[in-house]
């Protein structure tokens, strides 16, 4: 190693990529916060208070859970997961195809990996950010009645993170022909709509239940109900949440360091 | 001849149109086939997850809604023609605003165009046609799955396909005109932005009864709710009088965007 | 004589207040092969969109094929072929599929686009690649391509923006040997370019243009005659000691520049001044005889070159 040069450690170097994110999304700062904010405003109302007039039967587990409380942490985790997709897809083929920073980047000392460990943690803060503001303004709807209710921001991180492995998918495509809009209208609108979001998963057909078990946005919209107004589940179900939903997240991040690697190599 | 006129004045249609839309509207027929039609065909389950998703999974919490004429109807006959308005008026968002913004800035689509005997008029209207008949299939076979679910309520159903591509020839021609304006990346997000909440709360999923009156008042000053009031009122047969109002809402909005529209594109391409 | 094709009087673009094209006069002949010559920026492209019919002059007159462009756009661009200075195919149509629809745009019939879509894939070696994805083309076959399909419509004029900047030598030389047909065909063609080999190539008159106004107009030949010597003579002294090094060459040939890298002298015969040069004494690292090219003509009348 040179003298001159002091060789920074490998998650100092990760934190490069995560600055250059940030420094890039300053452009955006506009309506970054106006959907930050304007998103669970208007979906609470629309949802939470207007849609809420109509429904007339419990749909929670136990009684006296209102709807508001109902959707609200299904609310989150998809706010979450929805700020994820965009980076585990437009983010990485922006990155290596359309505006290539990280070909340019590893290009310098830093690896695939620091780059996508960069990546991902510049995902974590906009979770963190969107999903904050989510709660607060829960909290301004009156949608919290429980003291641990805080936590429903670690459910619905936990539930963007899961959705890791579509990043590595996105690192392997070669020509960008619509893949994304497909991806979103056959994959993740169905999982938004039937993982038990908008109304209960009991609510489906016993036979296409299991696209909820499978749907990390159903985790973690139950793992954020427990906190919000739980338990309502045995134990075991809650864990089970959090064990499936931290299996996914680090087994597509894994995956996505090598798809890179494998892409910046070439 | 040679005319020599100091300040030129602006050409009159002829300047503007060659009567040639037709091949605008088979280039994109043909760009359609050879690249995305798969995105073109996926599109057309947006609006039946949604049905299948609000109006049978969570409809079966709500004991059903009034129609205008104050009839019980079941909650999925009410959001419905909701959802089919708002797939009309998404359809056409997008086909003139990211499509057309790319084609503009990415693709140098128009400037090509433009180089030919065609004019900006020919390709407004061609790119409009376009999004008009998918908007016209789309909307077709969603009609086909609310008939298969027993949510057209009375044959006037049939008139709600002539009424979404008013509806989508409304928000095109308009949205062409706003694309226009439109340089980066950030600006168009706005549109989406400004989108959200015409969704939400133009009595796509609930009557606009349940806000103060103020706001009723802005919800019916926007297009959206006129189209959903218009398609529910056909689909479910509560027809009234007030849709005339929302059929000529669309007329005036039509005439107001393709003039401003074609203004805008002759001052980006022929200036 | 028949009727020129193009006549521009005292043609001007204004941009708010900078004129991009201020004040320039030109006819072009039935025919003629006329070419605008000039640096980046100077007015080139913008007076080649006003030919176009897609931009609007803001004085002066303008007449296209007799018809003024303001009124009569399309019909105009229905007699024009256009290749503009940055490939515009439609990247989402194939190969053969760009010319067709292109075709179509003029409101031709589909068979006779079709039949001339296979002579010009023909005319541009690109028969072999009707099916290909345009992405998947290398960049002189996709400027062959544009200049085929601006010539879908028999165009009586044909308007090329900086036809091969960016190409490499050989995509060059190919290209101009696909104009030189056009030429000899009889098509009138314009274009701009600031290469004067390029235009030394490809152009019978031509004007020289900077800063939105005309500096001189004729044949490439008559240009040279006129404002340069027969020969240049480039000495190079390092970029120490060029400038002294030039107080010292005064009066050898007829003129003389000083560029940063190198000393232009411009005499009848380079192999003299060179003689002249050793005689007084100077040593230069390189030296350099060659003939006089549009490149000094533009020297002498801008004081610039033109490839900055």
């Amino acid at each position: 190693m040179s003298a001159v040069t002091a060789e920074p450690r490998s998650h100092a170097r990760a934190w490069f990529v995560t600055e250059h994110k940030i420094r890039a999304m300053r452009g955006y700062t506009g309506t970054i916060i106006a959907t930050t904010i304007g998103t669970p405003l208007l979906y609470l109302f629309a949802f939470g208070v207007g849609l809420a007039t109509l429904i007339t039967s419990n749909v929670g587990p136990v009684p006296g859970i209102s709807y508001l409380e109902f959707v609200a942490p299904a609310l989150l985790a998809t706010a979450a997961v929805l700020v994820a997709m965009e980076e585990y897809t437009f983010g990485i083929l922006l990155g290596l195809k359309w505006n290539p920073i990280f070909v340019g980047m590893n290009s310098t000392p830093l690896t695939a990996r620091q780059i996508v460990d960069g990546l991902m943690l510049f995902i974590g803060i906009r979770m963190l950010i969107t999903t904050t503001v989510y709660f607060v303004v829960m909290l301004a709807f009156g949608a919290v009645p429980s003291g641990w209710g805080i936590l429903t921001i670690v459910a619905g991180m936990l539930g963007g993170f899961a959705f890791a492995p579509v990043a590595a998918y996105s690192a392997t495509i070669q020509e960008d022909r619509g893949q994304f809009a497909i991806l979103q209208r056959t994959v993740i609108l169905p999982l938004t709509l039937f993982s038990g979001t908008v109304f209960p998963l009991t609510q489906l057909p016993a036979f296409l239940q299991w696209i909820g078990w499978l749907s990390p946005l159903w985790h973690a919209s139950e793992l954020g109900r427990q906190f919000v107004y739980g338990p309502t589940e045995p134990i075991w179900l809650t864990v089970a949440h959090v064990v499936y939903l931290l299996a996914l997240g680090v087994i597509g991040w894994q995956l996505c360091v090598r798809t890179v690697a494998r892409r910046l190599n070439k | 001849m040679t005319t020599t006129l100091d300040r030129p004045r602006s050409g009159g249609v002829k300047a503007l149109y060659a009567g040639n839309a037709r091949a605008v509207v088979g280039r994109g027929l043909l760009a359609t086939r050879s690249t995305n039609w798969i995105i073109v065909l996926t599109g057309v389950f947006e609006p039946i997850f949604y049905l299948l998703a609000m109006g049978i999974g969570l409809g079966s919490y709500i004991s059903g809604v009034t129609d205008a004429r104050g009839d019980q109807i079941p909650y999925a006959a009410f959001i419905a023609p909701a959802l089919l308005a708002v797939s009309a008026m998404n359809g056409a968002v997008y086909d003139s605003t990211w499509n057309v913004f790319f084609k503009m800035h990415f693709g140098k689509l128009y400037q090509g165009m433009l180089a030919t005997s065609l004019g900006p008029l020919d390709v407004a209207l061609g790119e409009i046609s376009l999004a008009l008949l998918r908007g016209a299939a789309y909307g077709t076979t969603f009609l086909l799955v609310m008939q298969a679910l027993g949510l057209n309520l009375s044959w006037t159903a049939l008139l709600a396909l002539p009424a979404i591509l008013l509806i989508a020839f409304g928000f095109a021609s308009l949205g062409m005109g706003i694309t226009s304006y439109l340089k980066t990346f950030q600006q168009m997000d706005w549109i989406q932005f400004v989108m959200l909440p015409m969704f939400l709360f133009s009595a796509t999923f609930y009557p606009i009864t349940v806000y103060p009156e103020p706001i009723q008042w802005v919800v019916q000053a926007l297009p959206l709710w006129h189209g959903v009031e218009l398609v529910r009122g056909l689909t479910t047969g509560a027809l009234t009088w007030a849709m005339l109002v929302h059929l000529g809402y669309f007329l005036v909005m039509i005439a107001l965007g393709l003039i401003f529209t074609t203004r805008r594109l002759r001052a980006l391409f022929l200036d | 004589m028949p009727a020129p094709v193009i006549v521009a009087t005292d043609l001007v673009k204004k941009y708010k207040d900078f004129a991009a094209v201020d004040g320039i006069t030109f006819e072009v002949a039935p025919g003629e092969s006329f070419g605008l010559l000039g640096p980046n920026g100077a007015g080139k492209s913008t007076t080649m969109r006003m030919i176009g019919a897609v931009s609007t002059r803001s004085s002066g007159s303008l007449s296209i094929l007799g018809l003024d462009p303001n009124e009569h756009g399309p019909a105009i661009r229905s007699q024009l072929g256009v290749v503009p200075q940055q490939d515009n195919l439609d990247t989402e149509l194939r190969v053969r599929d760009n010319l067709l629809v292109y075709g179509r745009y003029f409101g031709l019939p589909r068979a006779q686009v079709a039949a001339r879509a296979d002579e010009l894939l023909e005319f541009a070696q690109l028969s072999d690649r009707a099916k290909a994805k345009v992405d998947d083309l290398s960049g002189g076959m996709k400027r062959r391509l544009t200049i085929a399909r601006a010539l879908i419509n028999e165009p009586r004029v044909l308007l090329l923006d900086e036809p091969t900047t960016g190409l490499d030598p050989q995509a060059r030389h190919i290209l101009w040997d696909r104009l030189y047909r056009l030429r000899e065909q009889g098509t009138t063609l314009v274009l701009t370019t600031h290469y004067m080999d390029e235009a030394e190539q490809l152009a019978d008159r031509l004007i020289v243009v900077d800063k939105g106004r005309i500096m001189a107009e004729g044949s490439p030949a008559s240009l040279i005659r006129e404002h340069s010597s027969r020969e240049v003579l480039e000495v190079r002294f390092g970029s120490e000691r060029n400038a002294t090094a030039a107080a010292d060459l005064a009066g050898i040939g007829d003129r003389l520049e000083v560029l940063p890298d190198r000393i232009l002298l411009y005499a009848h015969s380079g192999e003299e001044a060179l003689a002249e040069v050793t005689r007084r004494g100077l040593e230069p690292i390189t030296s350099l005889v060659r003939r006089s090219s549009l490149e000094d003509v533009f020297l002498k009348l801008t004081g610039r070159s033109l490839i900055e």
